[in-house]
């Protein structure tokens, strides 16, 4: 039992998932999963409860049962009691100021971040105001690698998202060629297939492979189908970069979507033998985003940023090379709004960077969203700021397979310009190489060069 | 600048590609079209369903027509309460009881995220779809409408009617470039509680996606195959692809002359 007191009335909370919900900032998915608080002075009061919680409390006290459910089992086995040492002694709000203070710089945090649980990294976001996600989020260094180094400071990738409704080969490569003109696809190219058939996922990454050694481009390729038809796939010698999953932050969602901790185990470790990373290892591609459990129906009563988080447990795992909270896709029931999304955006960032996971960001809304560009702008320009390892790049925007907005290749490019940030070093001297970037670095394609015409024609 | 070599590639994708660039920034043609068709697209989402007028349409096909509400009485709550525009108002459950059961094939036409597509598809398909299921000696009807409704309050439409198979004509959520595009559901033995895993499923109908005739033909051809095989839902594959090629197909397609 918890309580805290607020404008003369008393405000109390069962138990721990309880508080954690009542504390979250207002989102539309927590109302309809009815564990929101009811007023603001109670949310506010949960809050105030929350910032003088001992951290230790989380290690004791699980908000999905050790028992039943692998992802509580696999936060509580793996804590690192050594690195959480320097910060046992404190409270929730003890955490958010010493998060905040001199002392946290990179290497403290990266020391940090095995000695933190999903929970109390959310639970300190939930008192953290959006100045607070980003600056301390910016002060964390994450960097993974496979054909190029992702995550070094001062650097912004993106996934080239070339999708088309109908996987048309064609289609595909002119949204490709698109993107590396405008200096996209240095995290990965990574297409969404429309049909799922093990077939059609070889032939797209057959070509996706093709075109790589092509253009002799330092990145890697994806497919995002199922872990499973990964696997099967490797196995048949498929050229498999990364192998893709949703993951997701209880045992029952990951259950109804098809997988357990086992089966990413078996799949990393066939991704891991095939050697096919030059400058690193990290096979791993994640995506997540807030409400998945509940549309699930397997959110164990918990909110849904929480139990976000808890799959970064999941994907920390498995040392990914790219984490993607895909925040605004899942629609209004779960986040109403251009605010909702914004701030789950940063929470969702702010949570991995801590917890040591290579967090990029599906910055997007749908149709049905109270949400528009401008409110993706603000996003996508905080996160950046936050230090955000990619975000997508979609052909203006829209992607004509998934059918929602997200972030464009100019986007990139703007956002590289404002904040002089750069693709990563690899990628970056290939883009010199080619001949795509100007004299003083930016990407202003003039023509298209001569290899990319070759490749077009054979198409 | 743009590169104009991205005019031979836009055959092959709808995809925004080759937009016009000003430094990093996308330039006021190209930037504006995107907003036009935002606009078209959140216009499709929060235009309420005329049911008058589709009320008029659908009366032509000779078939009663029942209007029923979810238990979303607004729109806002209708797009953050999905379990409200799945289940029937107190009003609609008790007046659709109190209709004579027994009928094969129950239909229910919903706004669901873009009453413009309903607006726009829905009567047209069922004028080609009506008469071909009668053909084949399907009964047949009434057919309700709902302003607010999502696919699953066809389950409860369907079993309070005592249909075997329910068809649910719906609005899908519209995408950038796609603002009329128009869904259709069948679930056999329709009741409260089914998933998706028990519907099929007929996508992005409309004029530039999957013309009228041809959702046509794969709905009569998926509302034959539930019907005569007990199945519907992940069970049953569309196959009428496969179909077509045969000569099966060409003695069935005339039906929707």
């Amino acid at each position: 039992m918890y309580a805290h007191s607020i404008g003369g009335t008393r405000y109390s909370f069962p138990d721990l998932k309880t508080l954690l919900a009542r504390a979250t900032p207002h989102r539309s998915g927590d109302v309809l999963a009815g564990v929101a608080a009811a007023t603001m002075a109670e949310r506010v009061a949960a809050q105030l409860a929350l910032a003088d919680l001992p951290l230790k409390t989380f290690l004791s006290d699980v908000i999905v049962p050790y028992e039943s459910d692998e992802v509580t089992r696999l936060i509580i086995d793996s804590h690192d009691s050594l690195a959480f040492n320097p910060i046992a002694h404190l409270t929730v709000g003890g955490l958010r100021d010493w998060l905040l203070s001199d002392e946290a710089d990179a290497a403290a945090l990266a020391a940090l971040a095995p000695g933190l649980t999903p929970e109390m990294a959310a639970a300190v976001s939930k008192i953290c105001r959006a100045q607070d996600l980003i600056l301390i989020a910016a002060k964390c260094r994450v960097t993974t690698a496979f054909r190029d180094t992702i995550g070094l400071p001062g650097r912004l990738a993106s996934r080239l998202q070339p999708n088309h409704p109908t996987d048309d080969p064609k289609g595909i490569l002119a949204s490709i060629v698109d993107g590396l003109l405008l200096g996209c696809g240095d995290a990965v190219i990574g297409i969404n297939p429309a049909s799922d058939s093990p077939q059609r996922v070889h032939e797209l990454l057959s070509m996706l492979d093709d075109l790589r050694q092509r253009l002799d481009v330092p990145t890697q390729s994806c497919v995002l189908t199922h872990v499973t038809t990964a696997i099967d796939l490797m196995a048949g010698g498929t050229p498999v970069d990364l192998v893709f999953q949703s993951i997701a932050g209880t045992e029952a969602t990951n259950t109804s979507f098809g997988f357990s901790l086992a089966t990413l185990q078996e799949a990393h470790e066939a991704a891991l033998s095939l050697k096919r990373g030059t400058v690193g290892d990290n096979v791993m591609y994640f995506e997540t985003g807030q409400g998945s459990a509940l549309s699930a129906d397997a959110h164990h009563g918990c909110d849904q940023q929480t139990i976000e988080a808890r799959a970064y447990a999941v994907a920390r795992r498995f040392s990914p090379l790219l984490v993607n909270t895909v925040v605004g896709f899942i629609g209004p029931e779960y986040l109403y709004n251009g605010k909702e999304i914004i701030r789950a955006g940063l929470e969702d960032h702010f949570c991995a960077k801590l917890l040591g996971v290579p967090m990029g960001c599906d910055v997007c809304y749908t149709n049905h969203a109270e949400a528009d560009q401008d409110d993706m702008d603000l996003l996508m320009t905080s996160l950046s700021a936050a230090g955000l390892t990619f975000i997508m790049g979609i052909p203006g925007a829209d992607d004509v397979m998934l059918g929602y907005q997200s972030t464009s290749f100019h986007d990139v490019l703007a956002l590289r310009q404002m904040l002089g940030l750069k693709p990563a070093p690899e990628f970056e001297t290939w883009l010199a190489r080619v001949g795509l970037t100007d004299d003083v670095g930016r990407v202003r394609p003039l023509d298209m060069p001569e290899r990319f015409q070759r490749l077009l024609t054979a198409a | 600048m743009s590169i104009d070599r991205f005019e031979a590639l836009r055959q092959f994708t709808a995809a925004r590609i080759g937009l016009g660039r000003s430094g990093p920034g996308i330039a006021t043609p190209d930037h504006l079209a995107f907003r036009a068709a935002h606009a078209l697209a959140r216009d499709a989402v929060h235009t309420e369903l005329d049911l008058a007028a589709l009320e008029r349409s659908l009366v032509l096909l000779g078939l009663p027509v029942l209007r029923v509400e979810s238990r979303a009485p607004d729109q806002q709550t209708y797009l953050t309460r999905p379990d409200f525009g799945r289940r029937l108002s107190d009003a609609s459950a008790t007046l659709l009881r109190d209709k004579a059961p027994g009928l094969e094939i129950a239909v229910l036409v919903a706004g669901g995220l873009s009453a413009f597509a309903t607006a726009s598809h829905a009567a047209e398909l069922l004028a080609l779809l009506a008469p071909a299921l009668q053909r084949a000696g399907r009964t047949l009807g009434p057919i309700c409408i709902a302003p607010r409704g999502r696919v699953a309050l066809g389950d409860e439409v369907g079993a309070l009617l005592g249909a075997r198979l329910m068809l649910v004509l719906i609005g899908e959520r519209p995408g950038l470039s796609s603002p009329d595009s128009l869904g259709a559901y069948i679930t056999l033995a329709p009741r409260l509680g089914q998933t998706d895993a028990d519907r099929n499923c007929i996508s992005n109908i409309r004029p530039e996606g999957m013309l009228l005739t041809e959702a046509a033909r794969r709905i009569l051809w998926l509302t034959d195959q539930a019907m005569t095989r007990g199945i519907s839902g992940v069970g049953l594959k569309d196959d009428s692809d496969r179909v077509l090629l045969t000569s099966e197909a060409a003695a069935a397609s005339p039906a929707l002359e």
